[in-house]
Protein backbone atom coordinates (compact mmCIF):
# COMPACT_ATOMS: atom_id res chain seq x y z
CA UNK A 1 0.00 0.00 0.00
CA UNK A 2 1.26 3.34 -0.94
CA UNK A 3 2.40 5.66 1.59
CA UNK A 4 3.26 8.89 -0.94
CA UNK A 5 0.81 11.07 0.95
CA UNK A 6 2.01 14.59 1.82
CA UNK A 7 0.70 14.37 5.38
CA UNK A 8 2.86 12.00 7.88
CA UNK A 9 1.56 10.51 11.12
CA UNK A 10 3.80 12.12 13.64
CA UNK A 11 2.74 15.60 12.48
CA UNK A 12 -1.16 14.82 13.48
CA UNK A 13 -3.18 14.70 16.34
CA UNK A 14 -6.40 13.84 17.85
CA UNK A 15 -8.53 16.57 16.97
CA UNK A 16 -6.31 18.24 14.02
CA UNK A 17 -8.53 19.73 11.49
CA UNK A 18 -8.68 19.44 8.02
CA UNK A 19 -9.22 22.09 5.53
CA UNK A 20 -12.47 22.07 4.98
CA UNK A 21 -14.07 22.79 1.56
CA UNK A 22 -17.59 23.51 -0.48
CA UNK A 23 -19.02 22.18 -3.12
CA UNK A 24 -21.89 23.75 -5.18
CA UNK A 25 -24.32 21.50 -7.36
CA UNK A 26 -26.96 22.38 -9.95
CA UNK A 27 -28.78 20.63 -11.65
CA UNK A 28 -26.45 20.45 -14.36
CA UNK A 29 -24.55 18.92 -11.77
CA UNK A 30 -26.34 15.94 -10.94
CA UNK A 31 -27.51 15.46 -15.15
CA UNK A 32 -23.53 14.97 -15.52
CA UNK A 33 -23.52 12.33 -12.07
CA UNK A 34 -26.40 10.77 -13.60
CA UNK A 35 -24.46 9.64 -16.90
CA UNK A 36 -21.03 9.16 -15.40
CA UNK A 37 -22.31 7.06 -12.37
CA UNK A 38 -25.11 5.20 -14.34
CA UNK A 39 -27.39 6.62 -11.56
CA UNK A 40 -30.52 7.62 -13.87
CA UNK A 41 -33.38 7.72 -11.19
CA UNK A 42 -35.82 10.50 -12.03
CA UNK A 43 -35.69 11.97 -8.58
CA UNK A 44 -32.05 13.35 -9.53
CA UNK A 45 -33.55 15.36 -12.40
CA UNK A 46 -36.73 15.45 -12.68
CA UNK A 47 -38.62 17.79 -10.42
CA UNK A 48 -42.11 16.45 -11.28
CA UNK A 49 -41.26 13.28 -10.36
CA UNK A 50 -39.75 14.32 -7.52
CA UNK A 51 -42.73 16.02 -5.78
CA UNK A 52 -44.72 12.70 -7.08
CA UNK A 53 -42.69 10.75 -4.74
CA UNK A 54 -43.10 12.99 -1.98
CA UNK A 55 -39.82 15.03 -2.03
CA UNK A 56 -39.59 18.96 -1.81
CA UNK A 57 -37.89 19.10 -5.32
CA UNK A 58 -34.78 17.28 -7.27
CA UNK A 59 -32.11 15.76 -4.74
CA UNK A 60 -28.60 15.15 -5.33
CA UNK A 61 -27.32 11.65 -5.73
CA UNK A 62 -26.11 10.61 -1.64
CA UNK A 63 -23.14 8.81 -3.71
CA UNK A 64 -23.14 12.58 -5.29
CA UNK A 65 -22.19 13.74 -1.93
CA UNK A 66 -20.44 10.97 -0.52
CA UNK A 67 -17.50 11.42 -2.76
CA UNK A 68 -17.55 15.32 -2.72
CA UNK A 69 -17.26 14.42 1.51
CA UNK A 70 -14.35 12.23 1.11
CA UNK A 71 -12.31 14.81 -0.98
CA UNK A 72 -11.56 16.35 1.88
CA UNK A 73 -9.55 13.77 2.79
CA UNK A 74 -7.86 12.64 -0.73
CA UNK A 75 -7.25 16.71 -1.15
CA UNK A 76 -5.65 16.93 2.42
CA UNK A 77 -3.58 13.33 1.76
CA UNK A 78 -3.19 13.70 -2.14
CA UNK A 79 -2.87 10.23 -2.76
CA UNK A 80 -6.42 8.99 -2.99
CA UNK A 81 -5.46 5.51 -2.35
CA UNK A 82 -4.87 6.33 0.41
CA UNK A 83 -8.21 5.73 1.67
CA UNK A 84 -8.21 2.18 3.40
CA UNK A 85 -11.92 2.66 4.21
CA UNK A 86 -14.78 5.09 3.92
CA UNK A 87 -18.80 4.87 4.99
CA UNK A 88 -21.58 7.31 5.72
CA UNK A 89 -25.25 7.42 6.49
CA UNK A 90 -27.73 9.41 3.96
CA UNK A 91 -29.33 11.02 7.10
CA UNK A 92 -31.40 14.14 5.12
CA UNK A 93 -31.55 14.72 1.15
CA UNK A 94 -29.36 17.71 -0.60
CA UNK A 95 -32.35 19.75 -2.33
CA UNK A 96 -31.28 21.06 -5.80
CA UNK A 97 -33.81 23.89 -6.72
CA UNK A 98 -33.67 24.97 -10.31
CA UNK A 99 -33.21 28.81 -9.38
CA UNK A 100 -30.02 29.30 -11.31
CA UNK A 101 -27.81 28.41 -8.08
CA UNK A 102 -28.43 25.08 -6.82
CA UNK A 103 -26.55 23.77 -3.36
CA UNK A 104 -23.72 24.12 -1.86
CA UNK A 105 -22.53 21.13 0.12
CA UNK A 106 -20.28 22.34 3.31
CA UNK A 107 -17.45 19.43 4.64
CA UNK A 108 -15.42 19.93 7.11
CA UNK A 109 -13.32 16.73 8.95
CA UNK A 110 -11.24 16.07 11.98
CA UNK A 111 -9.01 13.52 12.95
CA UNK A 112 -10.95 11.56 15.65
CA UNK A 113 -8.30 8.68 16.34
CA UNK A 114 -4.90 8.01 15.74
CA UNK A 115 -4.67 3.91 14.78
CA UNK A 116 -2.55 1.06 14.27
CA UNK A 117 0.08 1.29 11.11
CA UNK A 118 0.68 5.39 10.73
CA UNK A 119 -3.13 4.93 10.03
CA UNK A 120 -5.73 7.78 11.47
CA UNK A 121 -9.81 7.92 11.62
CA UNK A 122 -11.11 10.95 9.85
CA UNK A 123 -14.76 11.87 11.02
CA UNK A 124 -16.51 14.46 8.60
CA UNK A 125 -19.47 16.77 8.72
CA UNK A 126 -21.44 17.44 5.54
CA UNK A 127 -24.23 20.08 5.97
CA UNK A 128 -26.13 21.80 3.44
CA UNK A 129 -28.98 24.82 3.81
CA UNK A 130 -27.84 23.95 7.00
CA UNK A 131 -28.64 20.55 7.75
CA UNK A 132 -26.74 17.82 8.28
CA UNK A 133 -27.16 15.04 5.16
CA UNK A 134 -24.28 12.65 6.48
CA UNK A 135 -24.14 10.64 9.38
CA UNK A 136 -21.13 8.52 10.86
CA UNK A 137 -18.90 9.79 7.74
CA UNK A 138 -15.55 8.34 8.59
CA UNK A 139 -12.65 7.56 6.79
CA UNK A 140 -9.35 5.51 7.78
CA UNK A 141 -6.58 6.52 5.99
CA UNK A 142 -2.74 5.65 5.77
CA UNK A 143 -0.69 8.63 6.18
CA UNK A 144 3.38 8.59 5.31
CA UNK B 1 -44.70 -6.48 3.07
CA UNK B 2 -42.82 -8.82 5.35
CA UNK B 3 -39.26 -9.70 3.61
CA UNK B 4 -38.32 -13.35 2.86
CA UNK B 5 -35.93 -14.41 6.31
CA UNK B 6 -34.75 -16.98 4.36
CA UNK B 7 -32.66 -14.56 2.10
CA UNK B 8 -30.08 -13.91 4.84
CA UNK B 9 -27.27 -15.30 4.16
CA UNK B 10 -27.80 -15.83 0.38
CA UNK B 11 -24.17 -15.28 -1.71
CA UNK B 12 -24.95 -15.05 -5.75
CA UNK B 13 -22.36 -16.05 -8.24
CA UNK B 14 -20.05 -14.05 -8.91
CA UNK B 15 -20.79 -11.20 -12.15
CA UNK B 16 -19.69 -10.99 -15.32
CA UNK B 17 -15.97 -8.87 -15.14
CA UNK B 18 -16.11 -5.07 -15.62
CA UNK B 19 -12.99 -3.27 -17.31
CA UNK B 20 -12.10 -0.61 -15.59
CA UNK B 21 -11.74 2.31 -18.45
CA UNK B 22 -9.09 4.91 -18.17
CA UNK B 23 -11.62 7.16 -19.65
CA UNK B 24 -14.31 5.98 -17.75
CA UNK B 25 -12.31 6.87 -14.55
CA UNK B 26 -12.33 10.40 -16.28
CA UNK B 27 -15.35 11.02 -17.14
CA UNK B 28 -16.42 9.97 -13.38
CA UNK B 29 -13.85 12.56 -11.65
CA UNK B 30 -15.05 15.56 -13.89
CA UNK B 31 -18.67 14.98 -13.14
CA UNK B 32 -17.68 14.95 -9.33
CA UNK B 33 -15.55 17.65 -9.99
CA UNK B 34 -12.06 16.23 -8.63
CA UNK B 35 -8.91 17.67 -10.24
CA UNK B 36 -6.65 14.99 -8.30
CA UNK B 37 -4.15 14.15 -11.08
CA UNK B 38 -3.85 10.32 -9.67
CA UNK B 39 -7.28 10.00 -11.94
CA UNK B 40 -6.17 10.90 -15.16
CA UNK B 41 -2.37 10.99 -15.62
CA UNK B 42 -0.99 8.23 -15.63
CA UNK B 43 2.58 9.42 -14.58
CA UNK B 44 1.04 11.50 -11.50
CA UNK B 45 -0.57 7.79 -10.79
CA UNK B 46 2.77 6.67 -11.02
CA UNK B 47 4.61 8.74 -8.61
CA UNK B 48 2.17 7.99 -6.06
CA UNK B 49 3.07 4.09 -6.15
CA UNK B 50 -0.18 3.06 -8.48
CA UNK B 51 0.75 1.01 -11.99
CA UNK B 52 -1.93 3.24 -13.87
CA UNK B 53 -4.34 5.47 -12.91
CA UNK B 54 -6.63 4.59 -9.68
CA UNK B 55 -10.52 5.66 -9.26
CA UNK B 56 -12.10 7.46 -6.75
CA UNK B 57 -13.28 6.22 -3.52
CA UNK B 58 -16.67 6.02 -4.91
CA UNK B 59 -16.28 4.94 -8.63
CA UNK B 60 -16.91 0.83 -7.48
CA UNK B 61 -20.16 1.94 -5.98
CA UNK B 62 -21.90 1.47 -9.46
CA UNK B 63 -20.12 -1.95 -10.32
CA UNK B 64 -21.31 -3.32 -6.28
CA UNK B 65 -25.33 -1.43 -6.69
CA UNK B 66 -25.74 -3.37 -9.89
CA UNK B 67 -25.14 -6.46 -8.84
CA UNK B 68 -26.69 -6.00 -4.99
CA UNK B 69 -29.83 -4.37 -7.91
CA UNK B 70 -29.94 -8.09 -9.46
CA UNK B 71 -30.31 -9.71 -6.34
CA UNK B 72 -32.66 -7.56 -4.55
CA UNK B 73 -35.25 -7.28 -7.77
CA UNK B 74 -35.80 -10.82 -7.21
CA UNK B 75 -39.38 -11.33 -6.86
CA UNK B 76 -39.00 -13.65 -4.04
CA UNK B 77 -37.32 -11.46 -1.54
CA UNK B 78 -40.64 -9.48 -1.15
CA UNK B 79 -38.36 -5.93 -1.82
CA UNK B 80 -40.76 -3.03 -2.86
CA UNK B 81 -38.21 -1.19 -5.05
CA UNK B 82 -39.96 1.50 -6.16
CA UNK B 83 -39.52 2.75 -2.14
CA UNK B 84 -36.22 2.49 -1.80
CA UNK B 85 -34.03 4.90 -0.38
CA UNK B 86 -29.51 4.43 0.05
CA UNK B 87 -29.50 4.26 4.32
CA UNK B 88 -25.84 3.69 4.59
CA UNK B 89 -22.74 2.85 2.63
CA UNK B 90 -19.67 1.57 3.32
CA UNK B 91 -16.25 0.24 1.31
CA UNK B 92 -12.86 -1.49 2.89
CA UNK B 93 -10.63 -0.56 0.75
CA UNK B 94 -7.19 -4.15 -0.22
CA UNK B 95 -5.80 -1.39 -2.48
CA UNK B 96 -7.58 1.30 -4.54
CA UNK B 97 -9.21 0.18 -8.15
CA UNK B 98 -7.32 0.75 -11.45
CA UNK B 99 -7.69 1.12 -15.27
CA UNK B 100 -7.40 -1.84 -16.51
CA UNK B 101 -8.93 -4.03 -14.03
CA UNK B 102 -11.47 -6.71 -14.47
CA UNK B 103 -13.72 -6.76 -11.75
CA UNK B 104 -16.17 -9.44 -10.87
CA UNK B 105 -18.56 -8.73 -8.09
CA UNK B 106 -19.78 -11.51 -5.59
CA UNK B 107 -23.38 -10.63 -3.60
CA UNK B 108 -23.98 -12.31 -0.17
CA UNK B 109 -27.83 -10.84 1.53
CA UNK B 110 -26.23 -10.11 5.72
CA UNK B 111 -29.38 -9.10 7.15
CA UNK B 112 -33.16 -8.65 6.45
CA UNK B 113 -35.12 -6.69 8.63
CA UNK B 114 -38.71 -4.61 9.31
CA UNK B 115 -38.15 -1.58 11.57
CA UNK B 116 -41.64 0.47 11.84
CA UNK B 117 -42.96 -0.62 8.74
CA UNK B 118 -39.57 -0.28 6.65
CA UNK B 119 -38.05 -2.96 4.74
CA UNK B 120 -34.21 -2.88 5.32
CA UNK B 121 -31.30 -4.96 3.21
CA UNK B 122 -27.79 -5.08 4.07
CA UNK B 123 -25.91 -6.13 1.08
CA UNK B 124 -22.24 -6.88 1.03
CA UNK B 125 -20.20 -7.15 -2.09
CA UNK B 126 -16.83 -8.55 -2.60
CA UNK B 127 -15.09 -7.53 -5.81
CA UNK B 128 -12.02 -9.03 -6.94
CA UNK B 129 -9.60 -8.75 -9.58
CA UNK B 130 -8.74 -10.96 -12.58
CA UNK B 131 -6.40 -12.88 -10.47
CA UNK B 132 -9.07 -13.49 -7.95
CA UNK B 133 -7.33 -11.15 -5.10
CA UNK B 134 -9.92 -9.01 -3.31
CA UNK B 135 -9.78 -5.25 -4.47
CA UNK B 136 -12.94 -3.44 -1.96
CA UNK B 137 -15.21 -5.18 0.09
CA UNK B 138 -19.15 -2.95 -0.12
CA UNK B 139 -21.64 -2.31 2.53
CA UNK B 140 -24.47 -1.41 1.44
CA UNK B 141 -27.77 -0.38 3.35
CA UNK B 142 -31.12 -0.13 1.32
CA UNK B 143 -34.45 1.19 2.87
CA UNK B 144 -37.69 0.32 1.22
CA UNK B 145 -39.78 3.03 3.05
CA UNK B 146 -42.97 2.30 5.11
CA UNK B 147 -46.08 3.90 3.06
CA UNK B 148 -47.07 7.23 4.12
CA UNK B 149 -50.46 7.36 6.08
CA UNK B 150 -53.33 8.38 4.60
Amino acid sequence: MSTATKIAYADVETGTELPAQTFPVTRATLVRYAGASGDFNPIHWNERFAREVGLPDVIAHGMFTMAEAIRVVTDWVGDPGAVLEYGVRFTKPVIVPDDGEGAVIEVSGKVAAKLADNTVRVDLTAMSAGKKVLGMARAVVRLA
Amino acid sequence: MALDQSFVGRTYPPTAPYEVGREKIREFAVAVGDPNPAYTDREAARALGHADVIAPPTFVFAITYDAAHRVLTDPALGLDYDRVVHGDQKFAYARPVRAGDLLSVVSTIEAVKSLAGNDIVDVRGEVRDASGELVVTAWTKLVSRAAEEG
